[in-house]
């Protein structure tokens, strides 16, 4: 197995972007942590660190005045109406969707707005879901699933790339299938070659864990699913937001991501899906804005990407994503990553000097996202957090909707800390400073 | 005292290492089985904190009017595991109608976002957690086994 580089993954258009700009420094990252409000606040008499970016991001002044110069100057209902406003927001909302889709390296007609990716990917369970019951007719039939089909995921997957399959797999007679993850938190690839085998219909793995950090090997897998004919559908949640990600560089089918976690609003998230696919899926909610003729009985229905986006869109929210993407690629992906794997690298080399405190996923010197899932030994993690949270950090503590994975590393729960653009090493050495005054607290000897 | 001293106070972290009534529970049945011959009535409640994933199974015998025993098993934070510990040291041996006197009282103090204070001559080691209702995020684990006694009290008294 060849090993995963994210620099495989990087777009000409990403790496492009900043050919001259320096790396981001600490004196860079307070410049762009004055436009963001939300981070100059004192959170119970601390100044606020905010490592919980895993979880949801922060806005920058930008995107809210996108939101706001929208609902000021231009809303209206789009792709109905023929008046000004109704063309202007229109067309806002449409660049948008370029801009989204340009930002991973989709074409404009391959991104599917969703409220979230939690949405994007029950849109596919569904669709793929009515393919089986035989809607969507013959075209539709290479997403139809039935007994003795296999939908095969990873044991490291977020609830959301998970639950919806299980669903799925109820409904349609499939099994679903699991990649295990070893010790380290990786995938077990020699495993993974025979489980993904001539039944499997259906391949859905995380790009980058949201608990342990893991960069997974998108080539090694999609190769797999390639031998056997299999879709590919990739959670991006926690990399299209950290790395320059460009979805045809990655050759996968499904991809998807949400808004709030890469310095967008909530409310908002994208389904990419390659052309060819989405002109031949089903829908999955129906109703006005994704038909061309209706009769009482019947309906036809338009083409990707409109055919999936049925009622009044999210649009101030697509708008306001567009902005955040503008705010990324004016940064630089590129150095976006190379500063958050700059903070994970420096929260595990602290992380191992705190005895007693167990780190979660790949080791010093391994790629890893610009997070750290920690076990403090004898204190639960709820009062883990409730410590840090006494001292300003705010970290997510709990399963991180991934039960299946703290299971198999042998842990309920969880301690995370998750970095973005926007936080200094200053704030990750408070991090591990205060995370090494948990176990005393608490009486707990190391 | 911090708040976070207040909300950690020592009864609290010392209770959560003790976990008085802390057991692997035997299987219900043969539980309610053994009680059945007796005279007492046997029930047990699950509960979970979906915020943390925090779980506690409670176990109440009771006979014609007192709470004869409790047992529990679980897991979850210090505040949780705490609370199960001074439950049953505080409400083995009350009547059922003290029990359910004194949870109610120490429900109020737990959501008065620390406006009302507790009595201790009422709650015992159990106003420890006075400092609990300043953090409205962690009331539910306080709640846990509380809630899970109300369930099993109820199920106890139908058998």
């Amino acid at each position: 197995m060849t090993s995963f580089a994210p620099s495989s993954a990087i777009s000409p258009a990403h790496a492009a972007q900043h050919p001259k700009l320096a790396p981001l420094t600490n004196i860079d990252v307070e410049r762009i942590r004055n436009d963001f409000p939300v981070l100059h606040q004192t959170v119970n008499g601390h100044p606020l660190v905010y490592l919980d970016s895993g979880a949801t991001s922060q806005n920058p002044i930008s995107v809210m005045e996108a939101e706001q110069e929208y609902y000021e100057q231009r809303n209206a209902a789009v792709h109905r109406g023929a008046h000004t406003l109704a063309v202007e927001a229109t067309e806002g909302f449409e660049a948008a969707r370029d801009k989204v889709a340009a930002f991973v390296g989709a074409e404009t007609d391959e991104i599917v707005w969703t409220s979230n990716a939690t949405e994007a990917i029950n849109l596919l369970a569904y669709s793929f879901s009515n393919a089986s019951l035989g809607l969507g007719g013959p075209a539709a039939r290479r997403f139809s699933l039935g007994a003795g089909d296999e939908i095969v995921v990873t044991e490291m997957e977020h609830h959301a790339n998970l639950i919806p399959w299980q669903q799925l797999a109820q409904r349609t007679g499939a099994t679903l299938r699991f990649i295990p993850v070893l010790d380290d938190g990786s995938l077990d690839l020699l495993a993974a070659a025979d489980i993904v085998g001539q039944h499997t219909k259906l391949l859905a793995f995380t790009h980058g864990s949201n608990v342990t950090g893991t960069i997974n090997p998108v080539a090694d897998l999609v190769a797999l699913a390639r031998k056997v004919g299999a879709l590919v559908v990739l959670d991006a949640c926690q990399t299209v937001p950290h790395l320059p990600v460009d979805v045809k560089a990655l050759d996968v089918d499904f991809a998807v991501f949400s808004g709030h976690k890469m310095l967008g609003p909530t409310g908002i998230g994208a389904l990419y899906g390659r052309a060819e696919l989405l002109a031949d899926m089903p829908p999955f909610l129906t109703g006005g804005s994704m038909i061309t003729t209706v009769d009482m009985h019947t309906a036809e229905f338009l083409a990707p990407p409109q055919r999936f986006e049925a009622g009044t869109q999210r649009i101030s929210q697509a708008i306001a994503l567009a902005a955040a993407v503008d705010y990324l690629s004016e940064t630089g992906m590129d150095r976006v990553a190379a500063w958050e794997a700059q903070l994970g690298q420096r929260l595990v080399a602290g992380v191992a000097e705190i005895s007693g405190v167990r780190l979660l996923g790949p080791g010093l010197g391994v790629e890893r996202l610009g997070l750290a899932a920690v076990d403090v030994a004898g204190v639960h993690a709820h009062d883990v957090g409730q410590f840090l949270d006494d001292a300003g950090i705010a970290v997510r503590v709990g399963h991180h909707c991934a039960q299946p994975l703290h299971r198999r590393l042998g842990v309920t729960a969880s301690t995370r800390a998750s970095t973005y653009l926007y936080n200094t090493t200053d704030e990750v050495d408070l991090f591990l400073a205060t995370l090494a005054e948990v176990a005393p607290f608490f009486g707990v000897k190391p | 005292m911090s708040d976070l001293q207040q909300l950690y106070q020592t009864i609290i972290l010392e209770h959560a290492k003790a976990r008085h009534g802390a057991v692997d529970l035997t299987p219900l049945a043969d539980a309610i089985a053994i009680g059945t011959a007796s005279g007492l009535r046997v029930a047990e409640s699950h509960q979970i904190n979906t915020t943390c994933g925090d779980e506690v199974t409670l176990r109440v015998s009771i006979d014609a009017e007192t709470v004869t025993d409790l047992v529990w098993t679980g897991e979850g934070c210090s505040i949780s595991q705490a609370s199960a510990s001074i439950l049953t040291d505080t409400l083995r041996g009350l009547s059922t109608t003290e029990a359910r006197a004194l949870l109610d009282n120490f429900r109020e103090m737990l959501r008065s976002r620390g406006k009302i204070e507790p009595d201790e001559q009422v709650l015992g080691d159990a106003a420890a957690f006075g400092g609990v209702s300043r953090y409205p995020a962690r009331v539910k684990c306080a709640m846990l086994p509380w809630v899970a006694f109300e369930a099993a009290l109820i199920d106890a008294e139908s058998r």
